[in-house]
C-alpha cells in the first residue's frame, strides 16, 4: 500500500475536499452560531495611516486575481474551444490582468501587514489569526506572482490547461484529478498548497467577512427598496391588521373604540 | 395616514447646570466595556465649542447626513448606495479615534506601590489602546469645559456662521451653554440608511433606533452618516454601537438613565403619534428653514379625534394614545413651540429636542439699563446671540427662538407678578400669544418639573406579540451574542473572547 503513496494525492486529490468542507460547514457554523462575531474587523478608527492606500490597493488587487482564478480556472474548456479563444491568449490575459493586479495587492498587503506589525495601536489589538491570515496571504501573494517566471516559459497555454482540469476534475468529483498536476513545478504546487490552507483557516478568521462584502452589494442595492428599515414585533403587516381591525368594527374606517391587536 | 408612536425627549437648556452626571451614569451603565472607553452615548458640550468629537458640526468634512438633489430626492451626504459600497475597503470620511480622543487611565497603583523616592510619586497617564505611557494629553472627554481653551480654536464652531464672532472673544461679551447631546433616534436616520448590512433599524413601536450586533458587519458607513456623529465604533468587537435609549428600561416605563439622573431636571420624555408617511416629503423640504416647520407637520394631535381612530387602527395601545395626549414633549414641541430639533438642517427629522437657553441681557452693563422692549426684555439683546442658537436648532431662522424665548421670559414675568404681586398678570400672557393658564401649565411642567410631569411612558407591550412560554428559560438581555458567550470549550474557535459574565458587585 505504502509503495504507491504519493503526497500529490494527498495534496491534489484529498485535501481540496477537506478544505472546502472545512471552509463550508466552518461558515455556515460560525454564521449560525456566532455572528456576533462575524465581521470584517477593520482599525479604521484606531489608525487612518497606511490603512487608507493599503487597503484600496490591497482589495481591488485581490478581488480582481480572486475572479480571475474563479472564471480562469472554471470555465469549461469546451467554452474556450466554441468561441476559438487560443490557449495561448488565456494565458497572456492572465498573466497581463492578474500581474498588475497582484502586484497591486502585494503593494497593499506589504503596506497593511507593516502597519499591522509596527504600528503600536494596531499591534496590540491583533490577534494571533488576524496577522496569521495577513503573512500568509503576503506569502500567497509573492508566491503566486513568483510563479509568472515559469508561466513566461511556456505561453501555450498547455500548463494553464491542467490547472483548468484539476479544478474542474475536483469539483465533479473525478478521483484521478491530482494526476494532472502531479509534475507541475514546485512554485505551482506551493501555491495550490497554500491556498487550500487559506480555505481551511478561513472560517476561523476574520476572512468571514469575503462572504458579507459579495453579499453586501445584493443586500443593499437589491434587497433593499429605499434606504430606511423599520423593524416591528407585530407579527401581521400593516393591512392585515388594518383589515382585522375594520372587520371587528363591523364597517369600514376608523371609528373604533377598541385598540387593535 | 400611517401612525406610530415615539418616546421622544426634549432637553431644557435653560436648565442644564452642566454637571455631566448624564454622562456620567450613562457611561457606567453602557460603555465602561474595553473597545468603547472612548465612546460616550451621552456627552455634554461647553458651547461655542467645536464639540466631541472635534468638528463634528462640520458635514463639509464629514459629509453627515443628508442633501436634497436638484430634483428633490434626498440622499445621504456621504453619497448614494454604490457610492458608500465603493467607500466599503476605506472610509474616507470616518474620524480616527484621535479626533474623539485616546482614551486613557492613570497609574493609580503606583502612588502606593512607589519605593522610598526623593520625589512624591504621581500618577501618570497610560494608554487604555496600547497600554503604553501617554507623555502629553492632548484631548479628553469634554475637553472644552467652561470655555477651556483659546477663542480661535472655540470659534471655529459652527453655529457662528453668519454671527460676527471677534466681539465673543473679549471676556465682557463671552457667553456659554452647555449642549448634552445623545443619538437623536432621527425619524429618518441616515446612519441606518448608510449601513450596507442592514444591521440598523428603527422600532416601529416605540421609534428606538438600534444596530442589530449579529448583522453589523463592521463596515463602518453609519459613523459617517449620522451627522452628530453619535454611533462609535467597537474597536475590540468590531462592531458599531450607539445609544439604545435604554430601551430595556423604556420598554418598562422607566426614563432613560441620563434622563432619570439629570440633577437640574431638564430632560422630559414623553409619547408623540407621528404620520409615517409624511416623512420623506418633510426631510427633503425644499429650503432648509422650512425643515423645522415641515417636522413639526409630520407629528400628529393626540386629542384629535381622527387621530385617535387611526392610531387605535394602526395598532397603537390604548395606553400609549392617553399619554400622548399628556405628553410633556408633545406639550414642549407643538403646543408652545418653544422646543426645536437639534441641526434640523440635516434632514434627518431628530426626536431629541432642545428648549434654548435664556441669558443675561448683554448691554445692559454698558447702557446701564435693561434693553425693553413693550416692557418685556429684548430677547434679541440676550447674551447668547439669537442667530447662534437659530443656526444650531432652526437652520438659522431667527424667529422661532425669538418667540420661543419670548415666552419663557414672559413665563417668568408673569410667575413673578403671580408671587410677588399675588396678581394674574393676563396681558403679560397676551403679548405672548398665550394664556394665564397655559403659562402656569408651563411653569408647572419647565419650572417646577416634577418627577411625574416629566416623564410620561407607557410600556412596552411585549404580550400582545411575545409568547411567554417561548422566552421562558432564555438568556433574557445579553451582551450582543444571544446566549452564546463565544466559548467553546477552552479556546475559542471562532475567536469570541473568553469572557466570564460577571455580575455587577455590590460595594459597602
Amino acid at each position: 500500500m505504502f509503495g504507491t503513496f504519493d503526497i500529490n494525492f494527498v495534496i491534489f486529490g484529498v485535501m481540496p475536499y477537506v478544505a472546502l468542507t472545512v471552509f463550508l460547514v466552518g461558515s455556515i457554523a460560525r454564521y449560525e452560531r456566532d455572528p456576533f462575531t462575524w465581521k470584517s474587523s477593520s482599525s479604521q478608527l484606531l489608525r487612518r495611516k497606511q490603512l487608507v492606500w493599503g487597503s484600496i490597493l490591497f482589495h481591488v488587487g485581490i478581488l480582481t486575481v480572486f475572479f480571475g482564478h474563479l472564471i480562469g480556472l472554471f470555465t469549461p474548456i469546451w467554452v474556450l474551444d466554441a468561441l476559438g479563444v487560443p490557449y495561448g491568449l488565456k494565458q497572456w490575459m492572465a498573466v497581463l490582468i492578474g500581474g498588475p493586479a497582484g502586484i497591486a495587492a502585494l503593494i497593499g498587503s506589504t503596506m497593511l501587514l507593516h502597519r499591522r506589525l509596527t504600528d503600536p495601536r494596531i499591534r496590540v489589538t491583533s490577534t494571533w489569526p488576524d496577522i496569521i491570515i495577513m503573512g500568509l496571504i503576503w506569502l500567497q501573494l509573492a508566491i503566486g506572482l513568483l510563479t509568472i517566471t515559469q508561466t513566461l516559459q511556456h505561453m501555450d497555454g498547455s500548463e494553464m490547461v491542467r490547472f483548468m482540469t484539476w479544478s474542474q476534475s475536483v469539483v465533479t468529483w473525478n478521483i484521478n484529478a491530482w494526476v494532472t498536476v502531479v509534475d507541475v513545478h514546485w512554485l505551482y504546487k506551493l501555491h495550490i498548497f497554500l491556498g487550500l490552507i487559506i480555505t481551511i483557516l478561513f472560517p476561523f478568521t476574520r476572512l468571514v467577512h469575503i462572504w458579507s462584502g459579495f453579499a453586501a452589494p445584493f443586500r443593499y442595492l437589491l434587497a433593499r427598496p429605499g434606504y430606511q428599515i423599520v423593524r416591528s414585533r407585530r407579527r401581521r403587516p400593516l393591512d392585515e391588521r388594518r383589515r382585522a381591525f375594520d372587520e371587528v368594527q363591523g364597517e369600514a374606517g376608523p371609528s373604533a373604540t377598541t385598540p387593535a391587536e | 395616514m400611517r401612525v406610530r408612536a415615539q418616546i421622544g425627549k426634549v432637553l431644557n437648556l435653560d436648565k442644564c447646570i452642566g454637571c455631566h452626571t448624564c454622562s456620567v451614569t450613562c457611561k457606567n451603565v453602557w460603555t465602561t466595556r474595553e473597545g468603547v472607553e472612548y465612546a460616550w452615548f451621552n456627552n455634554v458640550e461647553t458651547k461655542p465649542g467645536t464639540g466631541y468629537p472635534t468638528d463634528w458640526e462640520n458635514q463639509k468634512r464629514w459629509n453627515g447626513g443628508w442633501v436634497r438633489s436638484a430634483s428633490g430626492k434626498l440622499q445621504p451626504k456621504q453619497g448614494a448606495k454604490w457610492r458608500i459600497l465603493a467607500n466599503i475597503f476605506a472610509n474616507p470620511s470616518m474620524p480616527e479615534i484621535d479626533d474623539y480622543y485616546e482614551p486613557f487611565d492613570f497609574d493609580y497603583d503606583h502612588l502606593k506601590s512607589a519605593p522610598d523616592m526623593d520625589h512624591f510619586p504621581t500618577a501618570r497617564p497610560r494608554s487604555k489602546i496600547t497600554g503604553e505611557r501617554m507623555e502629553k494629553i492632548e484631548k479628553g472627554p469634554n475637553w472644552e469645559e467652561i470655555l477651556g481653551g483659546e477663542f480661535s480654536k472655540r470659534s471655529e464652531d459652527y453655529n457662528f456662521e453668519n454671527v460676527q464672532k471677534e466681539i465673543y472673544g473679549e471676556y465682557e461679551n463671552t457667553f456659554m451653554m452647555y449642549l448634552p447631546r445623545l443619538c437623536e433616534h432621527c425619524l429618518n436616520p441616515t446612519c441606518s440608511a448608510s449601513c450596507p448590512s442592514g444591521a440598523i433599524y428603527k422600532r416601529e413601536e416605540d421609534g428606538i433606533v438600534l444596530i442589530d450586533q449579529e448583522k453589523c458587519r463592521g463596515w463602518r458607513m453609519c459613523i459617517s452618516g449620522c451627522p452628530y456623529k453619535k454611533i462609535y465604533y467597537n474597536w475590540e468587537s468590531g462592531k458599531s454601537e450607539k445609544c439604545t435609549f435604554c430601551y430595556p428600561r423604556i420598554e418598562s416605563g422607566q426614563p432613560t438613565v441620563c434622563s432619570e439622573t439629570c440633577v437640574g431636571r431638564i430632560r422630559y420624555l414623553g409619547v408623540i403619534l407621528y404620520d409615517a408617511d409624511k416623512i420623506e416629503a418633510a426631510a427633503s423640504a425644499e429650503r432648509e428653514t422650512d425643515l423645522y416647520g415641515a417636522q413639526l407637520d409630520v407629528f400628529l394631535d393626540p386629542n384629535d379625534p381622527e387621530v385617535i381612530a387611526a392610531a387605535r387602527r394602526d395598532g397603537i395601545p390604548e395606553d400609549w394614545i392617553e399619554a400622548a395626549k399628556v405628553s410633556p414633549v408633545w406639550k414642549m414641541a407643538m403646543e408652545w413651540k418653544v422646543a426645536f430639533p437639534l441641526h434640523p438642517e440635516y434632514r434627518t427629522l431628530p426626536m431629541v429636542w432642545y428648549i434654548p437657553p435664556l441669558s443675561p441681557i448683554q448691554n445692559a452693563a454698558q447702557a446701564g439699563q435693561i434693553a425693553m422692549s413693550d416692557q418685556m426684555p429684548d430677547v434679541r439683546s440676550l447674551r447668547i446671540p439669537v442667530k447662534y442658537l437659530a443656526n444650531m436648532l432652526t437652520a438659522g431662522d431667527e424667529e422661532p427662538i425669538v418667540h420661543a424665548l419670548e415666552r419663557m421670559s414672559a413665563m417668568r414675568l408673569y410667575m413673578r407678578a403671580l408671587s410677588v404681586d399675588g396678581v394674574r398678570d393676563e396681558a403679560i400672557a397676551a403679548r405672548v400669544g398665550m394664556s394665564g393658564r397655559v403659562i402656569e401649565d408651563m411653569y408647572k411642567i419647565m419650572a417646577i418639573a416634577d418627577y411625574e410631569d416629566r416623564f410620561a411612558i407607557p410600556t412596552a407591550h411585549r404580550e400582545q406579540n411575545e409568547d411567554g412560554a417561548d422566552i421562558r428559560g432564555g438568556c433574557g438581555f445579553t451582551d450582543g451574542n444571544g446566549c452564546s458567550s463565544g466559548e467553546t470549550g477552552k479556546t475559542t474557535l471562532f475567536g469570541g473572547k473568553k469572557k466570564n459574565f460577571a455580575l455587577p458587585q455590590e460595594t459597602f
